[in-house]
């Protein structure tokens, strides 16, 4: 068991996480509460979600070190853990698929999600497809240009997507537009949401579908070097694919767990979506975390070149887990990011996504850091097929 | 402890009628012109405020109150502007904030309450605050003698109806559907059924929000609730209305209509 198993029974970790919404809401997140917690201790269940992962996800992801790229990186082993792999693309098919069984358990037959990348929104019109069930997607407009890619994908799987054109246009009002739909509709529809933030069971229930990362990646690690990596690292974002792997290493505490948030241009320029490092505590979208927000307490735009990453928000258990010292956050700006993604293209073959690549810069610097000794674990959380078009135009590839 | 919105209760439910109670945000369409606004809604009949906090993702709004709120924080309305609201509306009638939860959170809860009172408000109504995550509002409300107003839904459960009347102050805001603010073509059903269901667990006034717009809504709404509440409808008519006058008397006309639906028959 965790440290954090008795402050989670109201889905709190810590001052944080809780729920933040419109009673109108409480009936089906209870009902949620009690689908997951049946489901974790449902054997049939857990079968069900295996079965899939192993024949349909492709499970267990592999792991591959990075050798070439390790010599950017102070020489120290560099292991990815290639959730880029998965079928669609990234780590998000880990959470979709859990949260698809739930909504059969549940009786419902429509899903509505939010998706900022795309990522998440076409892990979910894949798991719809194969299930049977509607889906609906919200995505910013400004998303749908920049990621017009992956709209079409969803468009072929089956979905629905809407663009939102409220607010910033992007992430953060996708989610505002969806939970519109979760409150008029929530009879039939389950909010299938993409990362560890939300009202509680979210970012409990998101986790735990994600943990099957860190408990693999940590067995393949020890088969491996025959020890425990010296650091973890991942991207954060809303930060579902970061606490999948930091999890099952909370209580090895010789393991340093790293999550790079996106500094976009730099902290001090304002235009970033590095919520823990230059955030305060506060409460968006139904729960309370670090948030980028005014005097007023009113949300305030992030900026980042990866769009999975273009959140003012950060999942509870991240601010928890920084406030008690387990584990670190950092900030990388735009240009590191693509640098790195770079880097990794021309040294291992391996295109990341963005969001990614993030994650890999702040390989570099700790690897810097540490030197040839150490062993590092990243998180290699998705592919960088949809990323094509932006990173073309930031290196000046003409298409 | 008694505030002036408890006071207006007593008083509706001795002239057998309905208290209709208003809704505008704070600095729409601009700062002055939402206290002119608020003033000429309680001149055409309403008998309380709820003067709206902007905020920058209001996940129970619809389309109508969102534009609103957009336009007021473009003007960069926030803590100063809302209070600056209440002390210009609060001698003229009953006066409550309403907001999401963290605009209250980032000023204070102490500090945001003692500005309420200095300012002659009554309360706040907080449609995201759940009865879990609101014990130091309770704690800080009762000290500092201000109405505590949450929301219920027709999915809340008995149970929860219970605690959530047991813990609200001034009215019990009973939202009379599943979805987000804004007109509709009548009143669900839903909203009596809930009333109701309210009146079987306690006797402090409910309120009826979500989707009254017209005088026959209202009506119909009063016949069984202890007050009814009206947002997008006004400010549905100051985004029409093509001067400031128009605006303004639109709203004192709809006003007027409103309250003369309070009566019982």
């Amino acid at each position: 068991m965790t440290p954090l198993a008795d402050s989670q029974i109201l889905g709190h970790f810590g001052p944080y996480g809780g729920r933040f919404v419109p009673e109108a809401l409480i009936a089906a997140l209870d009902e949620l509460t009690l689908a997951h917690e049946t489901a974790l201790n449902d054997p049939a269940f857990q079968k069900e979600l295996a079965d899939l992962h192993r024949t349909y996800t492709g499970r267990p992801s592999i792991i591959t070190e990075a050798k070439r790229f390790a010599e950017h990186a102070g020489g120290a082993r560099i292991l990815l853990k290639r959730e880029d792999l998965n079928h669609t693309g990234s780590h998000k098919i880990n959470n979709v698929l859990g949260q698809a069984l739930l909504t059969k358990r549940m009786g419902k037959k429509r899903i509505i999600a939010e998706t900022g990348a795309g990522q998440h929104g076409v892990a979910a019109a894949t798991a719809a497809a194969l299930m049977g069930l509607e889906c609906v997607v919200y995505m910013g407009e400004e998303d749908t240009k920049r990621q017009s890619l992956n709209v079409a994908r969803m468009k072929l799987l089956g979905a629905e997507v809407i663009p939102v054109t409220q607010g910033s246009k992007t992430l953060k009002d996708a989610i505002n537009e969806a939970m519109r739909d979760w409150v008029t509709n929530v009879e039939t529809t389950h909010y299938l949401l993409g990362t560890v933030a939300g009202p509680h069971p979210f970012p409990t229930m998101v986790r735990d579908f994600h943990r099957i990362i860190g408990v693999e990646a940590r067995e393949q690690c020890l088969d491996l070097v025959g020890r425990l990596p010296d650091a973890v690292l991942a991207c954060v974002g809303g930060g579902s694919n970061a606490i999948g792997i930091f999890h099952p290493f909370l209580e090895d505490k010789s393991v340093r767990l790293i999550g790079l948030e996106a500094g976009g241009k730099g902290i001090e320029s304002g235009l970033h979506a590095a919520t823990i490092s230059g955030g305060t505590p506060g409460v968006l979208h139904g729960t309370r975390s670090y948030v980028l927000q005014d005097e007023n307490g009113q949300t305030v735009e992030s900026h980042s070149i990866s769009a999975g990453l273009d959140y003012p928000g950060v999942g509870p258990e991240h601010a928890y887990l920084h406030d008690i010292g387990r584990a670190e956050y950092r900030a990388i700006t735009d240009d590191e990011a693509m640098y790195a993604f770079s880097l990794l293209s021309k040294t291992e073959g391996i295109i990341p996504a963005i969001e990614t690549a993030h994650a890999l810069a702040g390989a570099m610097q700790v690897g810097n850091e540490l030197g040839a000794d150490a062993v590092l674990l990243i998180n290699l959380s998705g592919r960088g097929d949809k990323d094509v078009q932006t990173a073309a135009a930031y290196f000046g590839i003409p298409l | 402890m008694s505030t002036p919105l408890d006071d207006l209760f007593v008083n509706t439910r001795k002239e057998n009628r309905a208290a209709l109670i208003g809704f505008l945000p704070a600095g729409f369409p601009t700062q002055p012109r939402s206290i002119s606004t608020l003033t000429a809604m309680i001149q055409g009949g309403c008998d309380a405020i709820e003067i709206g906090f902007p905020y920058s993702d209001p996940v129970m709004d619809g389309p109508i109150i969102q534009a609103a709120s957009d336009q007021s924080l473009k003007q960069r309305t926030g803590s100063r502007e809302v209070f600056a609201t209440v002390k210009a509306i609060a001698p003229l009638a009953p006066t409550v904030v309403m907001t999401y939860w963290n605009p209250i959170e980032r000023y204070g809860v102490t500090k945001f309450l003692e500005s309420m009172k200095e300012n002659g408000g009554s309360g706040a109504i907080t449609p995201d605050l759940t009865i879990e995550e609101s014990s130091h509002w309770i704690e800080e409300t009762q000290r500092l003698e201000s109405n505590r107003i949450f929301v219920v839904a027709p999915s809340t459960s008995d149970d929860r109806l219970k605690k959530v009347a047991e813990a609200s102050t001034g009215f019990i805001y009973a939202a009379s559907l599943m979805g987000v603010t804004g007109t509709r073509a009548s009143v669900s059903t839903g909203a009596q059924t809930l009333v109701d269901r309210i009146r079987r667990i306690t006797d402090k006034p409910v309120a009826v929000g979500l989707g009254v717009s017209t005088p026959e809504q209202a009506h119909e709404v009063a016949q069984y609730a202890d007050g009814v509440i009206v947002g997008s409808a006004f400010i549905r008519l100051i985004q029409e209305s093509k001067s400031e006058e128009e605006g303004i008397s639109k709203v004192k006309n709809l006003a007027h209509a409103l309250a003369q639906s309070m009566k019982r028959s």
